[in-house]
């Protein structure tokens, strides 16, 4: 049973640190920005997961006894990973991407942040602006 | 057998480290850096976890939750800001 334990505890250990490896090693290797953002969004998040695995059982098998915690933490890593891609994915679009190399996005819609919206963005310093068109809207 | 498999990920997740470390340091872009420190934070959790495992304590879940969020809130702040040039409009 404690030989099962370690053996179980040692592979999750294993495979959890070379997903964490890979997802840092990803944002360094990776040729383009965008490319760039899928190594640490989703294998450094796993390597995580596994890592925490490992921690329920070594707390379930060898010390006072297993918690939910590690659940949690993993749960929130996996809710906020995909969110924190798409707002850098959406930075990395409005900072380096002009308008006119997008595919056409259809009839009456836009890219997000090409809209008539963040054209009156707080950037351009025209806040008055912007109150102005929300009051009509309204 | 466990004591070198936590080694071993701990010399993983610290070599992962030094990458982000090296991606802030030198980035083409800022969309880089801020990824590049979220996942330090990612990393951190990592580290903390493993060393609450080396020590046989369960003290470090509270640093671990505040880390994530701390971790997540902050990057949401930075591509935001990066966004709309301020934080709450």
């Amino acid at each position: 049973m404690d030989l099962a334990g370690e053996i179980l505890i040692s592979a999750m250990l294993v495979i959890g640190g070379a997903f964490g490896l890979v997802g840092s090693y990803g944002l360094v290797k990776l040729p383009d920005q965008m490319t760039r953002l899928h190594a640490p969004t989703k294998a450094a998040t796993l390597g995580v997961g596994g890592i925490m695995i490992a921690s329920l059982l070594w707390f379930g098998f060898f010390g006072e006894r297993a918690s939910w915690h590690e659940f949690l933490i993993v749960l929130f890593l996996f809710l906020t990973a995909p969110i924190t891609g798409l707002m850098i994915a959406k930075t990395n679009m409005h900072l380096t991407w002009r308008p006119d190399e997008l595919p056409y996005p259809g009839e009456d819609m836009h890219w997000a942040t090409f809209g008539d919206s963040a054209d009156r963005s707080l950037m351009d310093g025209d806040a008055d602006l912007d109150n102005t068109e929300r009051d009509l809207r309204e | 057998m466990i004591l070198y498999a936590l080694y071993f990920a701990f010399a993983c997740f610290g070599i992962g480290q030094l990458f982000c470390l090296y991606r802030v340091v030198f980035a083409p872009g800022v969309g880089d850096r801020v990824l590049a420190l979220d996942t330090m934070a990612i990393n951190m959790i990592a580290l903390t976890a493993l060393f609450g495992i080396l020590h046989d304590t369960t003290m470090y879940f509270e640093i671990m939750l505040l880390f994530a969020m701390v971790g997540f809130i902050s990057t949401v702040a930075y591509a935001k800001f990066l966004l709309r040039g301020d934080l709450i409009e």
